[in-house]
This record gives structure tokens, C-alpha cells and sequence, in this order.
């Protein structure tokens, strides 16, 4: 039982060891992904199921895909190929995939060898968790509601292009103001406001007006 | 360990790997406690963690595409350029 735990959690200090040395990202992602999971493992042979299952779902899920997500969209160009190729050598999954198996084992010498004396007194059933964030928690709950909203509003804010573009401009312009300011002589830019507006409620019959005046 | 990877690493999405990490071994240490003394509210305040985390690395994976379409690099010593 105790062996198990150590196991467990010299798998996670080498796995965030071999994760903050990875020069590559996904090699690191990987490791990171180990990492969570040896946590995880670490959290259900101590007595809290629960909180084994929220890190499996929503860090090693959720959160890590979000990450490779937004690596593999960072590297899309002429070597995303090649670098793909050198992410599947079988050098850079052999280590990855040993420290899994040991968890596997690990998990499933547990399962199979249920031990009559746990490492703690008593497991936390998630019945009690449940009851405690809903009862003493209630306002943490809320709280956590309003700052997942915040932060849904926030990303989708940062991810959309019209931010971008008028932020762009505002960053660029003292430099060179005369090069990047915007042509208002030109036919369709009426004022700034179209810019911004552009693609939105442009009539049927209206010139397309320029999005990017700086270029010529 | 996470703060370690915070001071030497210079990439973006290492520096929000590490912060994971952070926030990881608090939790980690929250679940312990709980443990220890067989009491709920260590999973709860992991639970609340998680959904900081969740909202952090939303935020910051926006940053990251933003600066990325704006730098055309993922290194945070091009964003000190930057006037406040």
C-alpha cells in the first residue's frame, strides 16, 4: 500500500522533471499529462475518489487538450509534417508509455488486491463532498460560477479578430503614424466606426470598404 | 518544481504548463490534508482549484494566440515591448 503511493509519486517528480526538460512542447504536454495522472492515481489510494475523477476529467481531459490544441494550431506551416513525424518517433514515446504502464499496474494491483488496511482512516465518499459544497460551500460555488463566466467571456473576447485588428492599429501607429494610419479619403470608409464594423450590417449593394489600408 | 519551470523557461506555453503544476501540487496538498484528517473540505477547496485552473488557462490560451498573431512568437521577452 505504501509502496504504491511512492510509486505513484516518484512517477509524477520524473514525469514534471522530464516535462520542464523537454524542449518540445507536445514531448512536454505529454509528460504533464503523466504527471496529472500519477496525481490522480495518488489522490484515489488516499482516500479521495472524487477529486482522482475531477483531475482525470477535467485536468488530464479538458485542460490538456485545450493545450495541444493550441500548440498544434501554433505550428501550422511548411514543417508541420515533418515535425509531426519527429513528434511520433519511437524514442520520444517510450518513456512516456513506461511511466503509464507503471500507473497501470500500479491501478490495477490495487483494484485486484483491495488491502484490508487503507492508508488513511476512511475514504471520503463523494456523497460527502457533495453535501459540503452545496451546504457550507454554497457561496464558493457561486463564486466559481461567476469567475468560469468571467473567464468564458474574457477568452472569447481575446480569441475574437475585431479585437485584434483595432488593437493592432492602436499598437502600430506611433511608430510610423503617417504609413499605417487609416485612408478615410478612400470610397467606403465613411469613418473609423466602418472598420470596425465591417461584414456586419454592410448593405447588399455597398462597395466593400478596405480592410486593410495599410498595406498600399 | 512549477516555479522553478517559471524562472527558467522563457516559452509561453511552458510558463502556463508550470503554473499548472503550481496549482496542481496546492491541490494535491489540499486532497492530503483532507485526507489526514478524514474532513471533505480538502476536496472542496480542490474543486475550486480546478475551476481556477480551468478559468486561467482559458484566459491564457487566448493570450497566447493573441500574441502569437501579433509577435509571430511564443517568447514573453517579445511582448515587453508592450506600453502600459
Amino acid at each position: 500500500m505504501n509502496s504504491v503511493f511512492y510509486l505513484s509519486a516518484a512517477v509524477a517528480i520524473v514525469s514534471t522533471v522530464l516535462m520542464l526538460t523537454r524542449l518540445n512542447a507536445v514531448h512536454a504536454l505529454l509528460y504533464l499529462i503523466l504527471s496529472l495522472l500519477s496525481v490522480a492515481v495518488i489522490f484515489y489510494i488516499s482516500g479521495a475518489p472524487f477529486a482522482a475523477g475531477l483531475e482525470l476529467i477535467i485536468y488530464a481531459g479538458a485542460i490538456m487538450v485545450l493545450f495541444i490544441f493550441v500548440v498544434m494550431l501554433l505550428n501550422l506551416g511548411d514543417r508541420a509534417t515533418a515535425q509531426e513525424r519527429s513528434w511520433l518517433k519511437p524514442s520520444m514515446w517510450v518513456g512516456p508509455a513506461t511511466l503509464a504502464s507503471i500507473l497501470a499496474v500500479e491501478v490495477a494491483y490495487f483494484l485486484l488486491h483491495q488491502p484490508a488496511q487503507s492508508l488513511v482512516p476512511r475514504e471520503i465518499a463523494p456523497k460527502v463532498v457533495g453535501v459540503a459544497l452545496f451546504g457550507p460551500y454554497v457561496i464558493g460555488v457561486e463564486l466559481a460560477s461567476m469567475l468560469l463566466t468571467a473567464a468564458l467571456v474574457g477568452a472569447f473576447h481575446l480569441g475574437s479578430r475585431h479585437v485584434e485588428k483595432s488593437e493592432l492599429r492602436g499598437l502600430r501607429q506611433p511608430a510610423n503614424s503617417e504609413t499605417h494610419d487609416v485612408d478615410f479619403a478612400k470610397p467606403g470608409i465613411a469613418s473609423r466606426d466602418d472598420l470596425v464594423r465591417v461584414g456586419n450590417d454592410r448593405p447588399a449593394g455597398a462597395p466593400r470598404p478596405d480592410l486593410h489600408p495599410h498595406v498600399d | 518544481m512549477g516555479t522553478i519551470g517559471l524562472l527558467v523557461r522563457r516559452g509561453l506555453i511552458f510558463i502556463l504548463m508550470s503554473i499548472e503544476v503550481m496549482l496542481n501540487a496546492a491541490g494535491l496538498a489540499f486532497v492530503a490534508a483532507g485526507a489526514h484528517w478524514g474532513q471533505p473540505d480538502g476536496q472542496v477547496m480542490f474543486i475550486f482549484i480546478l475551476a481556477t485552473a480551468a478559468a486561467e488557462v482559458s484566459i491564457g490560451l487566448a493570450l497566447v494566440l493573441r500574441l502569437h498573431r501579433q509577435f509571430k512568437s511564443l517568447d514573453v521577452d517579445a511582448a515587453s515591448e508592450m506600453r502600459g
